[in-house]
Order: structure tokens, then sequence, then C-alpha cells
């Protein structure tokens, strides 16, 4: 039953189908769905708008201004924000090979937090022992292999017995979030609750060999890097095809010839890979030390921003950028009335409902049969 | 010794929230919506009621202790209720992603927790925010409970809502297994073309077991709140972290409310197991690890087995739209 090819005799059939009726979209258009998107932004930011005014009675010309301020007032805020994006980039990069063969995975919490962890553990160890160029590629091997491997502990159960991944990969991360705490438990014997920047020094005389300058440029490049290779990666080589063939259906990928439970572990690892770096460039570039929370939910913010790009690696700068800003400029918000720097949680759920629910009226067609209303007033 | 009585009456306290957050998002699962939401509807369950209690008290009326939890019972059904429409709405009406709604429903929920939690005196003006006094009205337990011994306190020691919480399971398992509502809301979970073409309305479905299993999930999060933090709020992260661990017994139970109730006592044991073990303080977090490595152990045993009656039903994460074909 479709209801795109009415025509005038038909109204009166029209009286018998429901006042609004929904039809599948089977095409749209790259114009129509900036329309709809844009739409919906602006309406969640002007109820973000409204929320913020009613919980801080400040004008929101005022509160819009001390967001974008806390973003770019200075080069300063502008590097850390623009640092923030990389990350959150990077992590969104690690987990889109995963969810383009709809494997969900929600461990890029924990893949990025053990590479961190085993950053930590061998600077621990060699720190100011050997060469520093030798420490850090060191650290960043050990990172990645670290993510890696957490990574491919799930999907190889996923590929071979289908075990359930999303929570599979989620009690993965509360493990390594743990074995984090036991690390810092051994490791800072005064019971301090971080390995603080002491204890993970380099060999030079401050411990550290990187100007806050030259630690940007580093994350940033990573960012840039891995967006490339990502984009290549996905859409121009046979892995990224095979990859999306898994994701459509899986019998199909059979079919074909494609060894599916290859594919599966394959792209964990390069998932697993660059959370691993992600905390490498957390742990040993950004802030030498280690805690349980230095991921910050990222893993989690990392899935909207890569399926609200629709898993294209370009367009996640755009989206993550719109949740970094959101972030810094909200907890700025929050911070100048004192409130909890959760505000910008709240926030960032309320524009994730209205993209993720725009979505509708990209994949539907919405129309109201005002017939009926008037057939029914006549009776 | 090893302190028996206390350690299960504890057990059965965390458990109790566990079995709450899994009844619901099993009620939720049955009708194909897999809600990820749950852990932020815990804790937006936990918050308005904190809210509503905190309110009641401030009131200036005469406190009474049926009426403050008549309140804040009410306040966190309807805090669930409200967010677990957003999802509702989302998935059902309008047939997005339930996976992604879900996690953006975690990120909202737990961020309003923790910030309605943390600013909650800044923009009331209030001292404090403690709600100890209702704390108490929740904890009142049966009058000869305390006469009895350790079988007084592992079996009768307990506030009302965990003896509920066990009339919750039994009624949502009896609905699934022996009445025709529940026989309709398995099959709009099985197959939803199918009941739709039998005359079952499967959006109404859909709404009232996401619905209703979001007001039981939030429960559970109150719980946590009222009971096993004593009504003093520290943060969501707790409270999120049983949500992750109801959903995982979801699988855990293979969709049963009765093997999901014994599940969570076993994981409220393993929850609070570091209290009661004489190991040094470097091993709280390798013991603290035991629910989510059993978790991870249960997930693998039971894609191992693969019995017919142990899968999830048919259309889970699927979204029902009827011109599909």
């Amino acid at each position: 039953m479709t209801a795109t090819s009415k025509t005038a005799e038909s109204r009166v059939e029209n009286a018998h189908e429901p006042f609004i009726s929904i039809t599948r979209r089977t095409s749209s258009t790259i114009g129509r769905s900036l329309v709809v998107r844009t739409v919906a932004v602006v309406i969640a930011l002007i109820i973000c708008a409204i929320i913020t005014v009613v919980l801080t009675g400040e004008n929101p010309i005022n509160v819009f201004v001390s967001m974008f301020e806390a973003n770019f007032g200075n080069l300063n805020l502008m590097m850390v924000s623009m640092q923030e994006l990389a990350i959150l980039l990077l992590v969104s990069l690690a987990v889109t090979p995963a969810f383009r063969m709809k494997f969900w995975n929600c461990g890029a919490e924990g893949q990025a937090l053990f590479g961190g962890l085993a950053a930590a553990l061998v600077m621990l160890l060699w720190g100011g022992k050997i060469n520093d160029i030798l420490l850090l590629a060191a650290t960043l091997i050990s990172s990645i292999l670290a993510g890696v491997i957490w990574g491919v502990i799930p999907s190889v159960f996923k590929a071979h017995w289908n075990t359930n991944e999303t929570l599979f990969t989620l009690m993965m991360n509360y493990v390594a979030m743990q074995l984090v705490k036991f690390f810092i438990k051994i490791a800072a014997k005064d019971g301090s609750s971080v390995v603080d920047p002491d204890m993970l020094r380099f060999s030079t005389e401050s411990g550290e060999i990187f100007t806050s300058a030259q630690k940007f440029l580093i994350i940033a490049g990573f960012a840039v890097i891995v967006t490339i290779f990502s984009f290549i990666y996905l859409n121009y080589s046979k892995h990224g095809y095979e990859i999306s063939v898994v994701g459509e259906s899986e019998n199909t990928a059979k079919y074909i010839g494609i060894n599916v439970r290859k594919v599966i572990v394959r792209t964990m690892a390069i998932s697993g890979g660059i959370c691993g770096i992600v905390g490498f460039l957390l742990v040993t570039v950004s802030s030498r030390s280690i805690n349980p929370d230095i991921v910050a939910g990222r893993g989690f913010t990392a899935i909207m921003v890569s399926w609200l790009a629709k898993f294209n690696p370009l367009i996640m700068i755009l989206t993550s950028f719109l949740l970094v800003f959101l972030k810094i400029g909200a907890g700025n918000v929050a911070m100048n009335f004192r409130l909890s720097l959760s505000f910008s949680d709240i926030l960032t759920g309320i524009i994730l409902f209205f993209i993720i629910g725009c979505e509708f009226f990209l994949n539907y067609k919405v129309r109201f049969n005002f017939c009926r209303l008037g057939s029914q007033k006549k009776r | 010794m090893f302190p028996v009585a206390e350690f299960i009456n504890r057990a059965v306290m965390v458990g109790t929230s566990l079995v709450l957050g899994s009844t619901g998002e099993i009620l939720t699962e049955k009708s194909g919506n897999l809600n990820l939401g749950i852990p932020g509807i815990m804790c937006s369950g936990a918050v308005s009621g904190l809210i509503g209690g905190f309110l009641y008290i401030n009131s200036g009326a005469k406190f009474s202790a049926a009426a403050a939890v008549a309140i804040t019972l009410a306040a966190c059904c309807l805090g669930s209720l409200i967010v677990t429409l957003i999802y509702s709405f989302l998935t059902i009406t309008l047939r997005v992603n339930q996976n992604v709604t879900g996690l953006a429903l975690t990120t909202f929920g737990v961020g309003l927790a923790n910030f309605f939690g943390g600013s909650l005196k800044q923009l009331s003006g209030a001292d404090s925010i403690s709600i100890v006094k209702i704390a108490k009205a929740y904890k009142a337990s049966l009058p000869f409970a305390s006469k009895l011994g350790d079988i007084g306190k592992i079996l009768f020691s307990y506030g009302f809502i965990v003896y509920l919480a066990i009339i919750i399971v039994l009624v949502v398992s009896f609905v699934l297994k022996k009445t025709r509502v529940g026989l309709h809301l398995c099959a709009v979970g099985e197959n939803p073309a199918t009941a739709d073409a039998a005359g079952i309305n499967v959006t109404r479905y859909k709404y009232f077991a996401t619905c209703i299993g979001g007001m039981i999930s939030g429960l559970g999060g109150f719980y946590y709140f009222i009971d096993y933090m004593n009504g003093s709020w520290e943060d969501a992260s707790k409270i999120s972290q049983c949500g992750w661990l109801s959903i995982a017994l979801v699988i855990f139970a293979i969709w049963r409310p009765v093997i999901a109730l014994f599940g969570s006592y076993v994981f409220g044991g393993l929850w609070i197991l570091y209290n009661y073990t004489g190991f040094s303080v470097q091993m709280e977090p390798i013991i603290n690890m035991l629910p989510y490595v059993v978790t991870i152990i249960v997930l693998i045993t039971v894609s191992l087995r693969r019995k017919r009656e142990t899968q999830p039903p048919a259309s889970l994460g699927l979204n029902y739209f009827r011109e599909d074909r």
C-alpha cells in the first residue's frame, strides 16, 4: 500500500486510511539530509538555550559568548579544545571500522585505557634508563599491542561463537579500569589514586621532553594521519569493501568467499590498535600520568560521533567538533554558575536525541490525511 | 569468623537493585527492544526520587514516613517514565537505531543524575541535600526481625522494596508465562509482523513494555541510592555500573526473571565481596573485577551452549515498520 501516487479519484478511499500515514523513502538527497539535520540541531540548540536560561537566569547570547570564549578565547584555550577534538576524533575513527560491519564496539574506553596502561608500565620500568626516542617507540608499540589485544579478545568470541559483543566489550572496560586501579595501587606506594608525572619520566632533568605546543602538534598529527588512513582504508581498499559487505549481510559475504571470521577479528584489531594509540597519546604524550578515568567516557561519545557522521571519517571531524564545543562550552557555563560539570552531558544528550530522531524524517515520509478528518466531520 | 548473615544481607541489598534493573530490561527486551539506556534510566530514577524527597523535606510540611515514601516512589517512577518515554518515542514511533538511542539515553541520564545530584544544593540554596530521614523510612523492617538472630537478618531485616522486588519478579514471570498479554508480548518480540497480522497492537505493546520496564529499572536505581547508600548522594557512577550489570544479567538469566533474581543476589555478593575478605588493599581492584569477569564468562558459556530455549527474542534490536517486507 503506497501512499505516493494518489489521484483525485481515490480521495474517497483516503477516508479509510489512517490520519497519519508513513511510507519509507527509497532515496534521499544530500541537500535534504543537510536541511533536516540542520533544522534538528537548531531546534535542539534552542531547547538547550531555554534550559540553560532557566537554570542560570543568564541571557542566552551571553551564555553562547561564554561557550565560544571557553573554546576559542585565546590561543591556549584553542589549543586545548583542538587537542580534545583530535583525541575524540581518534577514538571515533577507532570504533568506525567495527561499526561499519555492525560490530557494536562499546569497549573503546577499555581498549584505550589498556593501551595507556601498557604505556605507563613501559615508562615506569624504562623511563630515564633508555634513550628517549627508544622509549617513545617502545611505549607506542606496547600501547598499540595492548589495544589490539583488548579489542581482539571479544572479536574472537564474536567471530566463532557469536558472543554478544556489546556487553563483552563493555565488561572489558570495567576490567581494564580495575587493572589500572591495581597498577596504581602497586606503583604509587603512598596510596594515592593517580600515578603522577614524577614517576613516568623521560631522561631529561624535568622529566618532560615536549613543550605543550609540541604535544598539541603530535596529537593533531596523529589525528590527521589516522583520519586520512581511515578514509582511504574504508572507502578505497579491499579490506574496507569486505567490512562493508560483512556489515550489509554476513551471508552475502560468505557467498562471495569472504572469510567473515577473519574480517571480524582483523577489523577489531585495527579498532583496538587505534584506541591503543589514544592511550599512548593520553598517557605518554599529554599527561605523563594515568588514572582509571583518563579516557573520560570518550568511548561512548565516540559511538555517537561515528554514527552521526554516518561512519564517514571526514564528516566525523564536524560531529566531534560539535560535541567537543558543547562539552567545553557547557562545562564553562556550569563552572561560572557553580553548577555540576555534568551539565554538558545533559545538553549533549538533548542534541543527540534530536539528531538521532531526525533520522526518521530522512528514512520515512509522513503524510497527513486531512480527507479523513473532513469525512469524519460529515458523519 | 566470616560474617555470613551480614554478608548475605548486604548482597541481597545490592542484588535487589540489580534484579529490578534486569527485570525491567527483560520486560523491555521481550517486546523486541534492546534498551541500552537502562543505566541512564536507573540514574534518573534515583535522582528523581532524591529530588522528590528533597522537595518534600524542604516543603515545611510535617514529616510523615508514609507520605515521604509515597512521594519519593512517585517521583522516581515519574522521572524514569519520562526518560524512558524519550527512548520509546525515538525507537518505536520514529524507528531509529536502538543501540545509539540507548547509549545517548545513558549519557543523558547519567548526566542528569550527576547534575542534579551535584547542583541541587546550589540551585535551591539549601544547606544539605541529604534525605537520610526518608532513607530510614525505607529501611523500616518487620519488628520481630531483630529478635530472630541470623535467620531474621537474612530473611526479614530488609526494607519493603526487597520484598516488592521479589513480588515484581514473580508477577512479571507469571504475566510472561501464563497470561494472554504475556503471550502477545512475546509474539511481538519474536515476530512483530506475525503479531500484527494476528491483530495485536504492536506499537501499544512495545510502548507499555518499555515504559513499565523502565519504571521497574528506575526503581532499582533509586533503591541502590536510598537503601544501600543510605540516601546520601555521592555520584552516579556506581548506579550506572549497576545498570550495565543488569543488562548483562538479562543474558545470564536467559530472559527469565526468576533466574535473574538469584543471579542478581550472586552478583550482589560479588559486588561487595572485597569488604568481607581479608586481602590487602592492593588486591581490592582484583576482587572488584570479579562481577565483570564472571559476566564475561557467562556471556561466553551462554553463546557456546546455543540451545533454542536460550536464544534472545528473534527480533531483538530491530524496529518494526508494517510496510517493510
